[in-house]
């Protein structure tokens, strides 16, 4: 290759030195706009955040047999919140923020400013989605909950705002890929800064997973919804929803996996042990996270029982990323309580700095998740799944992982982020302090009751204070579920506390801190097999290969699609 | 690249009980004979009650100690909504949608389907002790989704 033979000579067996990251203390500074429209993407996660509380509360209150919907003006049903609850949860907090975040991780890790037009286009889409869902579901006639299962029908204002939801998450990768493509052309040779890789390698991955939310909305539910496809398939429906709806947990939680690897080890004092093992976790998403979603389709008519126990190897796959991270992060987290003088086995823990709520924040987080893991693999095992599916169990899982791993993390990440966004001090430490805990214990307590009231059959997204039928079993693990779900609304109130206080109130800063940004004890490597974990088209084919074995003889099985099932607007 | 040794150990601990668990679930399949919803026919979602056999819903005694039981699931019953059946007896489930999706979840038991418009759903128990199971709907299926239960009466 001629790069190789242009560059300036160095000793290849040298580590690479991430120009413009860890070894610039001067940091980069985005120009106001870029940092403004950052910021306001993150609060536009935050405000939706919210929003949704006020329903997840009156949800947790119901399975208590305590109905409190009289109290919210302007909603008309229960499953009217639900979907108020689901949509800006799941879809805008998580698109919003990982549009915001990454965008900056990726300018930070590669000193440069992003394309402002892209920018603009992904947090306008954003809003024009909100605002579109907002009025589909407020108007009651999008009560189709997050999952929108065809032939339930909604208006097509939903739709459409559900699809630029997706453009506003692809305008962002454009940004990206666009980013990192300049930055290759200026530095041929050179390994990918490793946080514009994680950054860049989330994105990919979902671009390729929302290619079936795409097909699914554009091609079949706007239209149907504009009368101009009279009947829906909703077997092919679900399926492309779930090609999407697996992937789309990761697409949550790739963001919070930059916070833990990246910068958490920087904040507690120590360092990220490996380059390439994170690399390679970040690529075992990009291949694994797709080729699962029937998963979430075991007790689906219609799919052959040998593709979903295909899909179910593959879900076991998908865990081991996450083992990696996990002893990944706890490395760094014992090597920094060590240089604060931990000692002895355990001695490094009280050491670390609990003082600090970001830190504490994604702790509790992470501790958080390892029970959001191991009712995940429960879930994934085929025939445990047969008692569980559909059952409070499930909410009771991912309120642990989407509900806590992330959302949690993302409110630790914002004790740090708003401060830089803002260049204000944050305000109330204490007050985040105590956030992190209340909500943490109030998850557990909640998840406790759901879990509980799961094994015994009690159905998800179902009224509970108004069904004529409520076994014995149900009534205890009803009471944990709404005194935890109190303790989640406390915790997420007193966030806003101190969100609205840093924001208005707090001490105005002289220069803009910097983002807490992890040393790497092995770093990247030019020399050996090292470089491929860089070659972008290698993974993206692996990626694909393995989306064509998993889908595509139920592809083919099911062409052309059968339209022949009519709308229904049931509420 | 170097991987700690603790790192090497974790990993391969860690990976080794995923095999496990996997084995596990192999056997439970091929072994235990728990099996998953298959493909069990697709049926025109508009024409669900003049298409043998969900023209006629009900439990029929197919063999001695054989039931079949044929369901309509619909915005927001079970038809039918009472199923009663002696104890020890296995029972098929066959179940449709004519208009959105539902679920049914046979409290205790691990009858827990998605019934599809346009798919067949077929399901198989043995209830041993007699008692009473609900049958709850349970995937949302509008403004009345709570409303929609039944009962097996095992006697």
């Amino acid at each position: 290759m001629s790069t190789t033979v242009a560059r300036p000579a160095v000793d290849v067996a040298a580590p690479v030195v991430q120009r413009g990251v860890v070894d610039d203390p001067s940091g980069f500074e985005l120009s106001r706009e870029q940092t403004a429209l950052i910021r306001w993407n993150i609060y536009l996660g935050f405000a939706a955040v919210g929003v949704a509380m006020f329903h997840g509360l009156a949800q947790a209150l119901s399975y208590a047999g305590i109905n409190v919907l009289g109290w919210f003006p302007g909603l008309q049903t229960y499953y009217q919140g639900l979907t108020v609850h689901g949509v800006l949860n799941a879809l805008v907090f998580t698109f919003a923020f990982a549009n915001g975040f990454l965008s900056l991780t990726t300018a930070r890790a590669l000193s440069r400013p992003l394309n402002r037009w892209l920018l603009h286009g992904a947090f306008w889409s954003l809003v024009a989605g909100v605002v579109l869902l907002g009025y589909a579901i407020l108007s009651n006639q999008a009560s189709v909950l997050f999952t929108f299962y065809a032939p339930l029908q909604a208006h097509w204002t939903f739709y459409l705002g559900a699809a630029l939801l997706v453009v506003s998450t692809w305008l962002t990768a454009a940004n990206l890929f666009l980013a990192l493509g300049r930055w290759r052309r200026d530095n041929p040779g050179e390994r990918y800064p490793l946080m514009a890789f994680v950054s860049v390698a989330t994105y990919a991955m979902w671009v390729i997973a929302s290619i079936g939310l795409a097909v699914q909305v554009v091609g079949y539910l706007l239209p149907w919804s504009l009368g101009l496809i009279e009947g829906s398939d909703p077997l092919t429906m679900r399926t492309l929803f779930w090609y999407s709806g697996h992937p789309v947990v990761y697409f949550w939680l790739l963001p919070a996996y930059v916070s833990w690897y990246l910068m958490i080890p920087r904040q507690v004092g120590g360092k990220l042990l490996s380059d390439p093992l994170t690399r390679m976790v970040f690529i075992m998403f990009l291949l694994f996270s797709i080729p699962t979603g029937f998963h979430h389709q075991y007790t689906d008519p219609g799919i052959p029982a040998f593709m979903k126990a295909l899909h179910g190897v593959m879900t076991f796959a998908i865990f081991f990323p996450s083992l990696a991270t996990a002893f990944a992060i706890m490395a760094s987290l014992e090597m920094g309580g060590r240089a604060r003088g931990g000692r002895g086995l355990l001695g490094w823990i009280p050491k670390l700095p609990w003082g600090d709520p970001s830190v504490t924040a994604q702790i509790l987080a992470m501790l958080t998740f390892m029970v959001g893991g191991a009712t995940g693999l429960i879930n994934a095992s085929l025939s445990m799944n047969r008692v569980i599916h559909n059952t409070t169990w499930v909410p009771g899982h991912f309120h642990t992982t989407v509900g806590t791993a992330v959302a949690l993390t993302f409110m630790g990440i914002a004790y740090w982020l708003v401060p830089m966004l803002t260049k204000r001090e944050l305000f109330g430490r204490r007050i985040a302090l105590a956030q992190a805990w209340i909500y943490t214990v109030g998850v557990l307590i909640f998840a406790r009751g759901m879990s509980a009231a799961g094994l015994d059959g009690q159905p998800r997204r179902t009224f509970m204070a108004e069904a004529p039928y409520m076994p014995d079993a149900w009534l205890v693990p009803g009471y944990w579920t709404a005194v935890g779900g109190s303790l989640m609304a406390v915790g997420i109130t007193l966030f806003f506390v101190v969100l609205l206080g840093t924001i208005f109130f707090g001490r105005r800063l002289e220069k803009r801190p910097d983002m807490p940004i992890a040393e790497t004890v092995h770093p990247a490597s030019r020399k050996g097999w090292e470089p491929i974990l860089d070659r972008w088209p290698v993974w993206v084919a692996v990626a694909v290969i393995l989306i064509v074995i998993a889908y595509g003889p139920f592809v083919i099985s099911e062409m052309p699609p059968t339209l022949n099932t009519p709308p229904f607007r049931l509420f | 690249m170097k991987v700690h040794v603790y790192e090497k150990a974790f990993l391969s601990i860690g990976g080794g009980m995923l095999l496990v668990f996997l084995g596990a679930l192999a056997f439970a399949t091929l072994g235990a004979g728990i099996h998953l919803p298959d493909r069990a026919g697709s049926i025109d979602p508009q024409a669900v009650r003049t298409t043998p056999p969900f023209d006629d819903p009900g439990v029929r005694e197919i063999a001695p100690g054989k039931y079949e039981v044929v369901m309509v699931a619909q915005a927001w019953s079970f038809d039918p909504a009472e199923v009663r059946i002696p104890a020890g007896s296995e029972v098929t489930f066959r179940i449709t949608s004519p208009d959105v999706i539902h679920g049914i979840h046979v409290e205790h038991t691990t009858i827990n389907v998605m019934v599809v418009p346009g798919q067949i759903s077929e399901m198989r128990y043995t209830f041993r002790e007699p008692r009473e199971h609900l049958i709850i709907c349970h995937e949302y299926c509008g403004i009345g989704h709570h409303y929609m239960y039944g009962k097996v009466i095992v006697e």
